[in-house]
């Protein structure tokens, strides 16, 4: 469980952070999404202690997280920065962290493990590639066997197969009821675990949500149908709370607030032909860059709507 | 339980609650988790043993060099004119002190310079034990072998120039005093490394302060006034430390006690301000 109050962290003239206020609650993965520079790496700094908030307050399990006594066991955090001396192998990194809290040996080889690290523990870190030093943080972070687990941006730098295990792991660790809490720039990536979504811009709350109620919010799903006879089938499906709408001269229909299955059904019933039957998901991309659009610190100086979805 | 959770004392136990180990940061495992750092990095190795050669190598050099001087029978240098086997084997402490105040800088402003201070203040968010621990840990490495070195250094010296007027051994009023002061002095100068190096957060800011501090503001402050002169010179570091090891003392220098009290103060001024940034600032 975090709790953040009124969270803030100015930089000299600049806010980082404005008043954020949220919860993470545990036995669900809680998204934590924002373009860059929205001040999500600053709030998990802050999350831990790394930074501290010029004003408001942020808790671990009710209390700061410099007033546990295993604080590892509280939060195991995975920053974004490089956290790691590269001089130094990764079973030893482990370990020094290990023997602050005098967690046992053996834990250091079952997170070593289970971070798919075997084989090149004794090698130095600084040879590490992007995704190994990613499963060394995220060793690190699982090292306490910790209520919470925080990660900020975990899968920068990792191949599919990491991307994938990360996935599991999240929702993994979620369903053994600890509270997970992942920081994203990509909302394709996090509507894949999250259940919860907190969403940040400039370092203001712009949202505090579900997944689903994003998607309701943004319209919900479409559906697009194709028949020969676009104004009989208009006719039929028309009633309160559909949406339809079609181009002049076109055969397509895209159709809101009925189910494909309920077209489907409805056209048979009327004899109509259809030729397409396609359900759209809404996209949670656009949803989230509507969203974001005036909380974007960086923007492209060429953003096309076309490019800027599919560039994720 | 999944692999994920730790092992559980009893396998049964289906609640994380009861399963979970009870852990606590105590002063003690920090020492320890800072022990474990600084011998598991290569530079620790290399640096330690740079420095134990330095002043072996260079008391051998100046005993050697004395004793082929005398034996010219040219007119002697200035320098060796009141040397003992004492000063000539302590020669290489200059060079020492370099090799251990940059390793002392490394163990702090290292951990800036990689990000490594962060896995570090994340693990202990107290943050005050981390410094008390690297520089106890590193501060007693340095001391340690900065009295082996000297006392080595002493023991191949004295044999070099035993016979000529700079002979001494272990037994004359004052060697083994200087040679544990000397020891004292270097696992000092460690400690006021650890100091900058966590003070400055940067290696070169580090190592340039300390060299400073050390070899530089002597020269300036010969500059100054005589009538100041007198006043601050012995009680600058390098000064107060040199009273430390130094066999004889005159009117203008300071007594071994009272140089090691003034390079005392110098080292806690260092941690105080160490202390101070590490609990004020971010990291």
């Amino acid at each position: 469980m975090i709790e953040a109050q009124q969270l803030t962290k100015r930089y000299g003239e600049k806010t980082a952070v404005d008043g954020l206020d949220f919860t993470v609650k545990p036995g669900t993965v809680t998204g934590f999404l924002g373009p860059n520079g929205a001040g999500k790496s600053t709030t998990m700094r802050m999350i831990v202690g790394l930074d501290a908030p010029t004003r408001g307050s942020v808790t671990v399990n009710g209390r700061r997280y410099a007033r546990h006594q295993a604080p590892l066991q509280e939060v195991g955090a995975l920053l974004e920065a490089k956290s790691i001396h590269p001089g130094r192998s990764a079973y030893n990194h482990l370990r020094a962290l290990a023997l602050t809290h005098g967690i046992p040996p053996r834990r250091v080889d079952e997170v070593i493990e289970v971070a798919g690290l075997g084989s090149v523990a004794k090698m130095r870190a600084g040879a590490f590639s992007l995704g190994m030093g990613q499963r060394l943080g995220i060793a690190a972070a699982l090292l306490g066997d910790p209520q919470t687990v925080m990660l900020d941006e975990p899968v920068n730098g990792l191949d599919p197969e990491g991307v994938l295990w990360i996935r599991n792991l999240l929702t993994a660790l979620a369903a053994e009821g600890r509270t997970v809490f992942v920081s994203s720039h990509l909302m394709s990536e996090v509507s894949l675990v999250a259940d919860h979504l907190i969403i940040v811009g400039r370092g203001r709350l712009l949202a505090d949500t579900t997944v689903q109620d994003l998607v309701r919010e943004a319209g919900g799903d479409t559906v697009q149908v194709a028949t020969d006879d676009p104004a009989h089938l208009r006719d039929v499906l028309a009633g309160p709370g559909v949406e339809i709408t079609c181009r002049i001269g076109s055969e397509e229909l895209q159709v809101t607030g009925l189910s494909a299955r309920e077209i489907g059904l409805k056209a048979a019933e009327h004899g109509i032909p259809l030729f397409e039957l396609t359900t759209k998901a809404v996209s949670l991309e656009e949803a989230f860059m509507e969203l974001t659009r005036d909380a974007v610190e960086y923007h492209g100086s060429t953003t096309g709507d076309e490019t800027s979805g599919s560039a994720a | 339980m999944s692999t994920l959770a730790a092992t559980p004392e009893t396998p049964e136990a289906g609640q994380a609650e009861s399963a979970r180990p009870a852990y606590r940061v105590t002063g003690r495992r920090v020492l320890a988790s800072e022990w474990a750092k600084l011998w598991s990095l290569r530079s620790t190795w290399i640096t330690l043993g740079l420095g134990l050669l330095f002043l072996v190598a260079f008391g051998v050099i100046a005993a050697s060099h004395y004793t082929s001087n005398l034996d010219s029978g040219r007119h002697m240098d200035r320098d060796f004119a009141t040397a003992t086997a004492v000063s000539l084997s302590l020669s290489g402490t200059n060079f020492a002190q370099l090799a251990l105040g940059v390793l002392g800088v490394l163990v702090t402003a290292g951990e800036y310079s990689t990000g490594m201070i962060r896995s570090t203040l994340a693990a202990v968010p107290r943050r005050l034990p981390v410094l008390w621990s690297k520089a106890t840990v590193y501060g007693l490495v340095a001391l340690v072998m900065a009295t082996v070195g000297a006392f080595a250094a002493f023991l191949v010296g004295s044999r070099i120039v035993s016979g000529t007027p700079a002979a001494m051994s272990l037994g004359h009023a004052g060697v083994v005093r200087s040679l544990l002061g000397a020891g004292l002095y270097l696992g000092m100068v460690g400690v006021i490394g650890t100091a900058l190096g966590a003070l400055l957060r940067s290696v070169a800011g580090g190592i340039s302060v300390l060299v400073a501090a050390l070899m530089l503001v002597p020269g300036l402050v010969s500059l100054l006034p005589s009538s100041w002169q007198g006043d601050i010179d012995s009680y600058l570091p390098s000064h107060a430390g040199e009273s430390m090891f130094a066999l004889t003392h005159d009117s203008t220098s300071l007594s071994p006690g009272a140089g090691l009290l003034v390079f005392l103060g110098w080292a806690a001024l260092a941690l105080a301000g160490a202390a101070y940034r590490l609990l004020r600032s971010d990291v």
